[in-house]
């Protein structure tokens, strides 16, 4: 069923148990929505030595946006502005591919499970939220991203 | 069975239907609250005007010129009485949206009895479409006017207790929906009606959701005023309609400013055509209005009271049906009184995106999210729903197939 490649098991696993998932408690937090279905996310990171940490969000929306933003948590905490770059850059060009790549595993890790979304236009915002609001977040604190 | 309307025949009228969705299903619509599919008909005068008739209307004195703004009022002849108005008082418009932003300038450039400002009240309702808030939550801004309204009960009616509170002595409009696009609901509006008019107050009716599919007499209603969209009446995009009653029309400021509603011009200054001219600047969506005009044609032969009456057995079908589905929560009025062809609704623990998401995948074509009406949303306690919208082409066994795909919806996520 075509479906399922759009809601993989790692989707849903992150959907039903969201990661770095409660209030955002730094300084600076950012709050994105999406107009077209009004979902939410706020959300907070500091970056220490030059590596984000401390990355908390909160939010509505739908199983796509709330499991992004879980894989997003995973994979850019700890790392560099330059590794989380990479990431953020490599998932961007992931979403915009209407699924004529598969993303680049060893970078993206679970996040390619999201691949499938990039075929179904009016989900790709669902996937991109939590991430923009990182890279918002990310500026905020002085990254270069 | 023996049906009010014949759908099958009905169905044949709008190609979309042969249209393969994902995976080669047939499409079930049930999105006409949002658009309305386009029977042949309309397709056909579209086609017809630029290929018989097109010129610009009102202006050349050659014979196609002629042809042409002939065709144009003749629509506007079938508008008026499909509303049962006279075509002096029909504004068109490129969408209902432009007719409120039209009325809300119009006033901010008002004068005499017809100008807001400080002090003024303008009224509206929780139940409102972003179309019918944010034009006047704007003009309030703008002119230092106060934006009053009337709260929305669960059951998606209004709360009519605070009516003195809400309308006063300094009320100015007073503008609601018809019937609420989200849930359905149909308003007790007669004696808001009546509360506007003895403060001297305008009434501004948005008919979005109740000139499509219901037979309207806006002069019964009491209303000063009347807005509906064409795409949502079987009609193309980019044409809206205005009513409203003629001295009241004529009073007002124009609202674009250009070619054609004009009485004269100076380099310094110019005079107003009467309306509806005075409204109409520009070369107008032509087409779109001669389209609108088959599209009513083609709901009046079918006849507005057996759509409505339709649509509500529809309804009851599909409420019977969703209650009876474990999970599933039916949201605002409950049963088909006071209420449309529209069902707004939850399932436990999931998100409508991901409800639509599936029944996309039955061919079930259903809007998810706060459908323009963040306010009432809000108000119910959601983050959004996901609502299905009858119209003259849906039969029983589109509800079958969307009963279907709820509970596979509900399946889907909660099996995995």
């Amino acid at each position: 069923m075509e479906l399922d490649s759009l809601y993989q098991e790692v989707i849903l696993d992150h959907y039903k148990k969201p990661h770095h998932k409660g209030l955002p408690a730094g300084e600076i937090q950012v709050h994105h929505v999406n107009p077209n279905c009004g979902d939410e996310i706020t959300l907070s990171l500091e970056i220490k030595d030059g590596v984000f940490v401390d990355l908390t969000w909160d939010g509505v929306g739908c199983s796509i946006s709330q499991a992004s933003a879980s894989i997003m948590g995973d994979l850019v905490s700890g790392k560099t502005v330059a590794q989380a770059a990479e990431v953020l850059r490599e998932f961007t060009e992931l979403m915009q591919s209407k699924g004529n790549i598969l993303g680049n595993e060893e970078v993206l890790e679970d996040a390619i499970a999201l691949a499938g979304v990039s075929k179904f236009p009016a989900r790709v915002k669902c996937a991109l939220l939590g991430w923009m609001a990182f890279k918002d977040a990310a500026i905020q604190n002085g990254a270069e991203i | 069975m023996s049906s009010i309307l014949d759908v099958a025949t009905i169905k044949r009228d709008f190609p979309i239907f042969n249209e393969e969705m994902r995976g080669g299903k047939r499409l079930v619509f049930l999105d006409s609250a949002a658009t309305s599919q386009k029977p042949i008909q309309v397709l056909d005068a579209e086609r017809n005007f630029y290929t018989t008739s097109n010129a610009a209307v009102h202006r050349g004195s050659y014979y196609l010129a002629e042809r042409a703004s002939e065709v144009f009022e003749n629509s506007r002849q079938k508008v008026a009485d499909f509303l049962g108005v006279a075509p002096e008082e029909i504004v068109f418009t490129k969408s209902a949206t432009e007719s409120l932003n039209l009325l809300a300038v119009s006033f901010e450039r008002g004068t005499g009895s017809l100008a807001i400002g400080p002090g003024d009240e303008i009224v509206v309702s929780e139940l409102e479409h972003h179309a019918n808030l944010l034009p006047w939550q704007q003009l309030a801004k703008r002119t230092g006017a106060t934006l009053k309204w009337f709260e929305m009960e669960q059951d998606g009616s209004l709360d009519l207790s605070a009516m003195d509170r809400v309308i006063t002595s300094k009320c100015k409009i007073v503008a609601i929906t018809h019937q609420s696009n989200v849930l359905g609901s149909v308003p007790d509006l007669a004696p808001i009606i009546a509360a506007t008019h003895a403060v001297g107050a305008l009434f501004v009716l948005d008919a979005c959701q109740s000139v499509p599919h219901q037979p309207i007499d806006v002069r019964a209603l009491g209303a000063d005023f009347m807005v509906f969209s064409g795409h949502k009446a079987l009609g193309p995009t980019g044409v809206g309609v205005l009513w409203g009653r003629a001295e009241i029309l004529n009073a007002m400021e124009p609202f674009l400013y250009g070619g054609s509603m004009i009485e004269t011009v100076t380099m310094t200054g110019a005079t107003w055509a009467p309306a509806p001219k005075k409204f109409e600047a520009g070369v107008p969506n032509m087409a779109q209005v001669v389209g609108l005009g088959a599209a009513l044609d083609y709901l009046s032969n079918v006849g507005m009271a057996n759509i409505h009456l339709w649509e509500l057995e529809l309804t009851q079908y599909a409420l019977d049906g969703l209650k009876a589905i474990e999970g599933v929560r039916v949201v605002g009025p409950q049963g088909i009184i006071d209420r449309g062809g529209v069902i707004s609704f939850t399932i436990a623990g999931l998100h409508p995106h991901d409800v639509g998401q599936v029944m996309d995948q039955y061919g079930v074509a259903v809007r998810t999210g706060h459908h323009c009406a963040w306010p009432l949303i809000r108000k119910l306690g959601l983050t959004g729903t996901t609502r299905a919208s009858f119209y003259l082409y849906n039969d029983f066994s589109d509800v079958d197939i969307f009963l279907e795909s709820v509970v596979g919806a509900r399946d889907y996520f909660g099996k995995r």
